[in-house]
């Protein structure tokens, strides 16, 4: 075992997780409290390491699948948990062995803490994107040939749906009809796979790395964005106010865009992040500083605490920042899935690191 | 009701209770500060009384009375005059994972709760009921809690979009308890589940006090031989009547910095500036925008309990006329500590034995006050005092401005007279007439309004379909409230779409303001004629490092 996860390491994977959110992946503070209530009642949750559990154990994606707007309102029974192991053994006739979040970006990272309180196991210390992303398909999970089948969503009530389609595509569509007809949002076991595969095929110690974010943040003397800056080896893009938030929805999804006004050293200067839930990509007259899979995440100018897309608003003073995304997501299968061209853009993927090479 | 004539504004604060009277040109013709008592109806009742007295005042004429008051924020966090709540939430079986006051701070839970229950019921986001209404658990739960219940806090998932469990519920807390206060959360609150029975429950709680000070303004009054019209501000600086007020005093809270802000706007005729308010303990500092206070886009935190209502964006210092300047072993020590209400007495400068910021503002010449010889011995450390209280004030300042142009910046309050006359940032520092007393001017001059914050579903009809329902109903809000029909506008409005829905669904906030019948018009939305629609989202609001000593947001 890495460590029990206390409240105070919650609260630190909860800022953290936001960061790794990039502008998505939801409210991270109902799942806090969600997984602090957990942890009073049931006791503490136990991190562990995948080359801790056995080769054949069973491990549990965990996403709560939905509009994050709903999750606001109507939130969790907390046996969901329960019920969708309960389901996924009987449908796979093995043992659950631990929960894994499927994304450590914003609230999904908090929510298998919060089942597995309940149901006694241990979470490990992995997650299937190393961020946040809006598509079931876009996990590493994914791109390691595992499929999502078979899954199980479940509700507040009790119904339960298995799912066995033909493609990561099909999951997405049926999972999504599925919620909205359940509320909005429903909760999902997708992708099991076994501890020797989800070796290869996930983000490792990605917990660990949020909880330090977190910890990082908290315990900044000085400014916490530079502390966060040289944390995370990250680029800031610009510091100013948010001039423009402009927001739609298309099929589902809300994309829109945002204009940071640059002040200070950065006087002059205007930015714009396009977004689809998460923020893609930042562009600056035309040309691009960074762009998916690698992470964009608007910071509290003062705290530092990543602001989602949801409340981004005008005259916020912000600090948007870069950073490198999992280097599976730089594979050309991952720029496939991840990259530019999977959100509709017309302009090949370069890493944030180069981008930031040409413009100093 | 009758046509506005003479205005009665009252602001009780932390340290003093201040009153004007205003004519219906709006000039102030009266006014007065006094020290709070510890049981406040001592204030109100001498600052009623000495306006009323003024030369020029028949009060006769008295037609409308406005009140803000921090009081209620100072309750929950002194957890004084508290009532003890049942809280019942309408959602299982969702929501269990987070039961009612989970996380609140244990002292305040137990003044505030006689027990908790979540039962099935609520709505979905689409309108559709999320389970049936467990009416005979809420039976069984009143029951239960019994005789201790001074009031009933009912919050319904989905409240924002349907109050039908709400309601159905109040009707079985009327027939079980009878005559008992109830509280419902879709009349209070907006989308966040949360958030919104916790500010449910605090409202519940609240109801005692706002009565207490209501009380104390009508005896005051009814002493003089007068029943004017009584209005409360509210956290957004408009006001609502008197009998929303004792149902919902929650929505008081914050209506104290708001006063201050529209009262300097007023008194300026600047609809957008900078404001800062030096009282006796603490300085605040705000922004004005469209002669509103501009808002914190995050909930708020009230004595530890995260809420989601929108409050005036601020930055809060320990600095003003009473903050104390010593010696330390550690150098100069300023503040926190404050004279409060004693400055008269305390002062250097009012022969007193305690060195002052309001003695340094005098020793270097910025007010003429008192007597300044004595502060002579303390040259040195008021010099610096002054010196480092400036640097705080140009932080604070620089900490709300969204651009790097100089902004002018208005000063009231009864310690502004510490604000120095060049601040970097600053264009200029304007002091209006009656300064000192801002914040009951903001109180008088109050327009009143409504708003709603609700998911729509975009049906056949479409967005602008959606908006125009919103404004309509925010509107309709505004003149229950008491505005005149005729002067109602809408003063903000935000649209945020929902993700992930096959339906699109969008999360609407309308805010409608009108005046009372004879005032002049609020100001319209700022924005309207820009080019792109979507320019109107998120086109008026606050931004994200104000933050208030006492009322924090969310970590």
């Amino acid at each position: 075992m890495k460590r029990l996860l206390d409240p105070d390491s919650l609260r630190a994977l909860s800022r953290g997780s936001a960061v790794l959110g990039a502008g998505g992946g939801g409210d991270a503070y109902v799942t806090l409290l969600q997984a602090l209530q957990a942890t009073e009642d049931f006791g503490p949750v136990p991190l562990v390491d995948l080359d801790e559990l056995p080769d054949d154990a069973l491990v549990m994606p965990c996403a709560g699948v939905g509009a994050t707007t709903v999750i606001l309102e109507k939130f969790e029974n907390g046996d969901e948990g329960a019920r969708l192991r309960e389901h996924l053994e009987f449908v796979t006739e093995r043992q659950v062995a631990a929960l894994m979040a499927i994304e450590i970006g914003g609230g999904n990272a908090l929510l298998p803490i919060t089942w597995a309180a309940r149901i006694g196991l241990p979470v490990v210390d992995a997650d299937g994107i190393g961020r946040a992303f809006p598509e079931i398909p876009q996990v590493t999970m994914h791109l390691a040939g595992i499929p999502a089948s078979p899954a199980v969503m479940t509700d507040e009530r009790g119904n339960l749906v298995v799912f066995r389609t033909i493609s990561g595509d099909w999951m997405e569509r049926l999972a999504r009809a599925a919620a909205v007809e359940f509320g909005g949002a429903a909760s999902a076991a997708l992708f099991s796979l076994t501890a020797a595969k989800a070796r290869g095929a996930t983000v490792r110690n990605s917990v660990s790395k949020a909880i330090s974010i977190g910890e990082t943040l908290a315990a900044a003397t000085g400014s916490p964005v530079d502390a966060l800056l040289a944390k995370m080896g990250a680029f800031q893009l610009a510091s100013g106010k948010v001039l423009d938030v402009e927001r739609h929805t298309t099929s589902g999804f809300v994309r829109g865009s945002v204009v940071i006004e640059g002040l200070g050293e950065d006087a002059g200067r205007l930015i714009r992040l396009e977004l689809q839930n998460e923020n893609l990509v930042a562009l600056e007259r035309g040309r691009v500083l960074a762009s998916v899979p690698d992470l964009i995440t608007v910071l509290d100018a003062e705290t530092a605490d990543a602001i989602s897309t949801e409340v981004l608003r005008y005259g916020q003073r912000v600090t948007a920042i870069a950073f490198a995304c999992d280097p599976v997501w730089r594979t050309e299968r991952g720029v496939a899935v991840a990259g530019p061209r999977a959100f509709g853009y017309d302009f090949d993927y370069v890493p944030v690191e180069e981008l930031a090479g040409a413009t100093t | 009701m009758r046509r506005p004539d003479y205005r009665l504004g009252i602001d009780v604060g932390g340290t003093n209770t201040d009153a004007v009277i205003m004519d219906a040109a709006d000039r102030v013709i009266a006014k007065a500060k006094v020290p709070c008592t510890p049981d406040i109806t001592g204030g109100i009742t001498a600052a009623i009384d000495a306006v009323l007295r003024a030369p020029d005042v028949t009060p006769s004429r008295i037609t409308h009375v406005m009140l803000g008051t921090t009081h209620a924020t100072n309750a929950v966090l002194e957890r004084r005059h508290l009532r003890r709540v049942a809280a019942i939430r309408l959602g299982g079986p969702a929501t269990h994972s987070v039961r009612p006051m989970f996380g609140w701070p244990r002292d305040l839970a137990e003044a505030v709760s006689v027990g908790a229950i979540i039962v099935d019921g609520g709505i979905e986001f689409d309108g559709r009921e999320l389970s049936p209404l467990d009416t005979d658990a809420i039976a069984r739960f009143l029951g239960d809690v019994g005789e201790a219940t001074e009031g009933v806090a009912i919050t319904s998932v989905f409240a924002p979009v349907s109050s039908r469990h709400e309601l159905e519920a109040a009707e079985v807390v009327k027939r079980e308890l009878g005559e008992v206060h109830i509280s419902l959360s879709h009349e209070i609150g907006s989308i966040g589940l949360l958030e919104r029975e916790n500010a449910t429950i605090l409202n519940g709680a609240l109801v005692g006090v706002a009565r207490d000070v209501a009380d104390a303004v009508r005896q005051a009054l009814t002493t003089h031989r007068l029943a004017p019209a009584t209005f409360f501000a509210q956290n957004d600086g408009t006001l609502m009547a008197l009998d929303h007020a004792l149902r919902y005093p929650v929505l008081t809270i914050g209506s104290g910095p708001a006063n201050s802000v529209r009262g300097a706007a007023f008194l300026t005729g600047n609809s957008d500036s900078l404001v800062v308010d030096v009282g006796g303990t603490s300085t605040d500092v705000g922004v004005l925008v469209n002669g509103f206070p501009r808002e914190s886009s995050l909930g708020v935190e009230i004595g530890g309990i995260l809420t989601n209502f929108r409050m005036p964006d601020l930055v809060t210092i320990a600095l003003g006329g009473g903050t104390v300047v010593t010696q330390g072993p550690n150098g100069l020590q300023l503040g926190p500590r404050s004279v409060g209400y004693l400055l008269t007495q305390q002062a250097l400068v009012f022969g007193g034995n305690i060195p002052t910021l309001t003695d340094a503002a005098v020793a270097a010449g910025r007010a003429e006050l008192g007597d300044p010889a004595p502060t002579g011995r303390y040259r040195r450390i008021l010099t610096e005092a002054l010196a480092r209280a400036d640097t705080m004030l140009a932080d604070a300042i620089d900490r709300m401005k969204t651009s790097k142009e100089d902004r002018a910046l208005v000063a009231v309050g009864g310690g502004s007279i510490l604000v120095p006359d060049r601040i970097p940032g600053v264009s200029e520092v304007i002091r209006p007439d009656h300064f000192d007393t801002a914040n009951a001017v903001g109180a008088a001059i109050a327009s009143v309004s409504g708003q709603i914050d609700r998911i729509f579903h975009m049906g056949t009809e479409g967005r602008q379909a959606a908006l125009d329902e919103a404004c309509n109903e925010a509107s309709e809000h505004a003149v229950a409230a008491g505005a005149d029909p005729a002067t109602v506008s809408i003063v903000e409005l935000e649209e945020i779409p929902l993700a992930y829905l096959t339906t699109p669904s969008v999360r609407i906030r309308a805010k409608a303001a009108g005046s009372l019948g004879g005032m002049a018009p609020p100001p319209a939305i700022r924005g309207t004629g820009e080019s792109a629609p979507a320019r109107r989202a998120g086109q008026v609001g606050g931004h994200l490092t104000g933050h208030v000593e006492e009322l924090r947001r969310k970590p």
